[in-house]
């Protein structure tokens, strides 16, 4: 008897052993492929575009170089879009949070009335929804088309982020402080500034934070709104030159030496390394402090109810 | 019988109307979110009607006339009929195939990882890319597949094989879509899992490992039990978006070369309604998409209350 104990034992820590060695290469491989593809980007951005070319830049920066970002600068419409992303991420961000706590406040309140039909009213929308086409002729029929406020009223309100703010509002603010606002005379207004709204900073944070990466990020709404390229957000010009450089290229380049097309391609690609550092670093450099109130946000939402 | 109903009725609105002028201030605070819903939700909902009509833009949505189900019609014997709907299953199919194990699988190993300080650094790496844009995502998949300098490329002639042009074949699309998604959801993905894992009650391990389970064992028949009600729930949700393919990676993606494996309804959608002005028939293909999803929906949902005891609504 003790000896089968023993002999199970054994070839359980001999098993675990190795599930344990195979869990940390696995780890370490995807430690690899997750920052790799990152780290590449940002070492090719600062390497002689030759360097690049040739394929020998693959963990350091080789022949360290701006040239990349000093191209980037003469090329005005990414500040354009950069200026334009900034204002529709701010605006923008600034009306969901208004929205969602309009929202989510009397939702949250166990008295409201119409409470359960209008979360039904408002919960359907993830189901079901116009499409494409109506949602269009909509906007255009607002005149919200081709003007900025056709990036930010459109999208004012996300029904997901309404439900993780009530989910907040009804678990983690005492009830009671609720009675004790209504005793001091306080209305429902004052007590959301004054009580609810300072003890909601964490939720805040998160779909404040979700909101504006989603601005930041946000390709589609411009694709179908906008066309006037002084209203462009930065994803749009980004996507003109990353994904349709070689295109526009060709195009430019009739008449020219064999020499200076290679020069202008490998330039061209180069130019794309800068232009993604240059666009993701706003959301990458904020990323590690934000990243456990991310992790907190999808665990509140995923609390059901 | 009636009259109870009635006088219920009676009370519900004037429970309303007392409601209202105790909580006006509620009222007033969640109006502009209804007026938003109502406009941008609903109305639009109300112009479905057109994917029946023959969408004049002088007479407008309500003057327009009936034409019944020709666009249905129409898409149904359309040439490209049978590749939109193969090529929008074969994506989210294969996508759902990668995508949805993976995480579960990355959670638990994760969960037995004993370095803290390696646990931690993966974690953090792995939601990363969550945040990087479409555009720039779809960017880096160019480069890195570019013939001449791409990384994939650069793998494949260290092995002494020719070098492919993924984003040009159509064959590669599918593969492309997929696996770049796997690397840019998995770590946010897990993230539901890793919580649920974490609430595992623990004497229950220590039970199994009394027993004498593995840890393989011990993932097999502690955690993924304990975890099941999470993972039939986020299940569910897959399973109504089945017949729903994203728009932006595939348009950033798609080209005149790998067309035929790219193109997907939401494409198809946009490429009639916005580019041709076909209005009636792209609203006709989107009803048609949506019908489908809520179809599934609602079968998941009713599928797992029978199986699982677990559902949505």
């Amino acid at each position: 008897m003790k000896a089968m104990e023993h002999g199970m034992k054994v070839k359980r820590s001999y098993s675990d052993k190795i599930f344990d060695v195979v869990n940390i290469i696995v780890m370490l491989i995807l430690l690899i492929i997750f920052t790799w593809p990152l780290w590449f980007v940002v070492i090719a951005s600062f390497s002689d575009p030759n360097e690049v070319w040739m394929g020998n830049v693959l963990l350091l920066p080789k022949k360290i170089t701006l040239i990349a970002y000093e191209e980037l600068l003469n090329y005005s419409s990414i500040w354009t879009g950069y200026k334009n992303t900034i204002f529709y991420t701010v605006v923008g961000t600034l009306v969901n949070l208004v929205m969602t706590v309009c929202a989510a406040y009397p939702l949250s309140r166990k008295d409201f009335v119409p409470r359960n039909f209008l979360m039904i009213l408002f919960m359907i929308t993830m189901y079901f929804s116009g499409g494409l086409i109506p949602t269009y002729l909509v906007v255009n029929k607002l005149h919200l088309l081709n003007t900025r406020w056709a990036m930010i009223i459109p999208g004012a309100c996300s029904i997901y982020n309404v439900i993780i703010t009530r989910t907040y509002f009804m678990n983690s603010i005492p009830h009671e402080l609720q009675e004790a606002a209504t005793l001091d005379g306080a209305n429902s207004f004052q007590y959301l500034m004054k009580v609810v709204l300072p003890l909601s900073k964490p939720i805040m944070a998160v779909i404040g934070l979700y909101y504006a990466v989603g601005h930041w990020n946000d390709f589609y709404t411009a694709l179908i709104y906008l066309n006037s390229e002084k209203l462009l957000p930065l994803q749009s010009f980004l996507r003109d030159l990353l994904m349709r450089a070689q295109t526009t290229m060709n195009v430019n380049m009739s008449g020219m030496d064999a020499a200076s097309i290679e020069a202008k391609m490998k330039l061209a690609q180069t130019l794309k390394y800068s232009v993604i550092i240059v666009s993701t670093v706003p959301v990458l450099c904020i990323y590690p402090f934000i990243q456990k109130y991310f992790v907190k946000g999808v665990m509140i939402g995923s609390v059901k109810g | 019988m009636a009259g109870i109903v009635k006088k219920e009725k009676e009370n519900l609105g004037r429970r309303l109307l007392r409601d209202m002028k105790k909580n006006w201030i509620l009222y007033v605070m969640i109006l502009p979110v209804v007026i938003y819903y109502i406009t941008f939700s609903y109305a639009p909902m109300y112009g479905i009607q057109l994917a029946f009509k023959d969408y004049k833009v002088k007479q407008g949505i309500m003057g327009s006339p009936w034409v019944g189900f020709s666009h249905f019609q129409r898409f149904f014997s359309a040439y490209n009929f049978k590749q939109l709907i193969f090529n929008t299953l074969g994506i989210s199919i294969y996508s759902f195939l990668a995508g949805f194990p993976i995480p579960i699988i990355f959670a638990l190993m994760l969960n037995y990882l004993n370095n803290k300080y390696l646990k931690k650094t993966v974690q953090m790496v792995s939601y990363a890319p969550y945040f990087i844009s479409t555009v720039v995502i779809c960017g880096m998949i160019s480069i890195f597949t570019n013939v001449d300098t791409g990384i994939f490329n650069t793998i494949r002639n260290f092995f002494g094989l020719e070098s492919v042009d993924f984003l040009s074949k159509a064959k590669w699309f599918k593969s492309i879509y997929v696996w770049t998604g796997v690397w840019q959801g998995m770590g946010w993905s897990s993230i539901i899992y890793i919580s649920a894992l974490s609430g595992v009650d623990y004497e229950l391990h220590e039970a199994a490992i009394v027993d004498g389970a593995t840890k393989i064992q011990r993932m097999i028949h502690v955690d993924l039990p304990s975890i099941k009600p999470t993972i039939i729930m986020l299940l569910i949700l897959q399973m109504g978006s089945l017949m729903s393919v994203g728009f932006e990676k595939v348009y950033l993606l798609k080209n005149t070369l790998n067309a035929s494996a790219a193109n997907v309804i939401s494409t198809y959608t946009y490429e009639v309604g916005l580019i041709n002005s076909d209005y009636g028939y792209s609203t006709a293909v989107g009803l048609f998409n949506a019908i489908i999803n809520v179809f599934l929906l609602v079968t998941a949902n009713q599928l797992s209350k029978r199986i699982a005891q677990e559902s949505l609504f």
